[in-house]
């Protein structure tokens, strides 16, 4: 059963991340996006982390995706859908380039070991990935990144401000 | 459930972000091959996810910010006429 729901989820990500490649038109691509997104974000429930499931479709597939779309269709959408390459062989490169990559990750992930995955010394109640684990572990062993990423979230909203701001 | 069709699937999923960065024209499709790369190294360890996810947050807003200033300086959202700074 759970192999059946890997397979049927892991299919429809895979299926919805081509797609976001092949198509022409920003617009679908970003919907094909967030359906890749809702895809795995079930593949988290099959790990048993339902929090981060949740996680996934609140901020990705809804907060960064909304902001993704409210883009393209800020900026025309028409001129965005003309580009074209006019050099082809540049595509059969990527394809090729990414063949490689596919081959080198695989023989490395081939040999990867779960026991040799970093462990939180804090001790587990009530499942790993249930919410009040989570947050103790966080405020507690990963403090310090925790603090550090509330500080590149400020430095990235002056920025994003400063970046789209008209200038006078 | 073996943790390494994971661990394939999401260097698939990898694989195919990483070939769309290079064959887009268009800014926004790279950025969102950009999006489709970084949710794929999360299937291990939680709190990791987190820090992912907030630095792909962070990245989002800063490179859409730039996105809107690039069409409204060249009009364009192809990376072949952003070319100032190719020497």
């Amino acid at each position: 059963m759970e192999t059946w729901f890997f397979f049927i989820l892991g299919g429809t990500a895979l299926l919805a991340a081509i797609n976001v490649v092949a198509q022409s038109r920003v617009f679908y691509s970003a919907l094909s996006l967030i359906l890749c997104l809702v895809a795995l974000s079930g593949l988290y429930l099959l790990l048993e982390a339902p929090f981060i499931a949740a996680v996934q479709i609140i901020v990705y597939a809804g907060a960064i995706m909304v902001l993704f779309l409210l883009v393209i269709m800020l900026l025309d959408p028409f001129s965005a859908q003309l580009i074209r390459d006019k050099r082809k062989y540049l595509s059969y490169l990527g394809i090729i380039l990414a063949a490689a990559v596919l081959i080198f990750l695989y023989r490395f992930l081939q040999t990867y070991e779960p026991t040799m995955a970093p462990k939180t010394s804090t001790p587990v109640m009530g499942g790993v990935g249930s919410p009040g684990n989570l947050g103790r572990v966080l405020f507690s062993e990963y403090l310090l990144p925790f603090e550090m990423t509330s500080v590149l979230i400020l430095i990235a909203i002056i920025g994003a401000v400063v970046l789209a701001r008209r200038r006078p | 459930m073996d943790i390494h069709y994971y661990l394939i699937l999401s260097a698939l999923l990898f694989v195919v972000g990483a070939a769309g960065v290079i064959l887009k024209k268009n800014v926004i499709s790279i950025f969102l091959c950009i999006e489709l790369m970084l949710n794929l190294d999360q299937v291990h360890g939680q709190i990791f996810v987190f820090f992912v996810m907030v630095v792909a947050a962070a990245e989002a807003a800063v490179g859409l910010a730039i996105t809107i200033a690039l069409y409204r300086h060249r009009g364009t959202l192809n990376v072949d006429d952003a070319d100032l700074m190719k020497w």
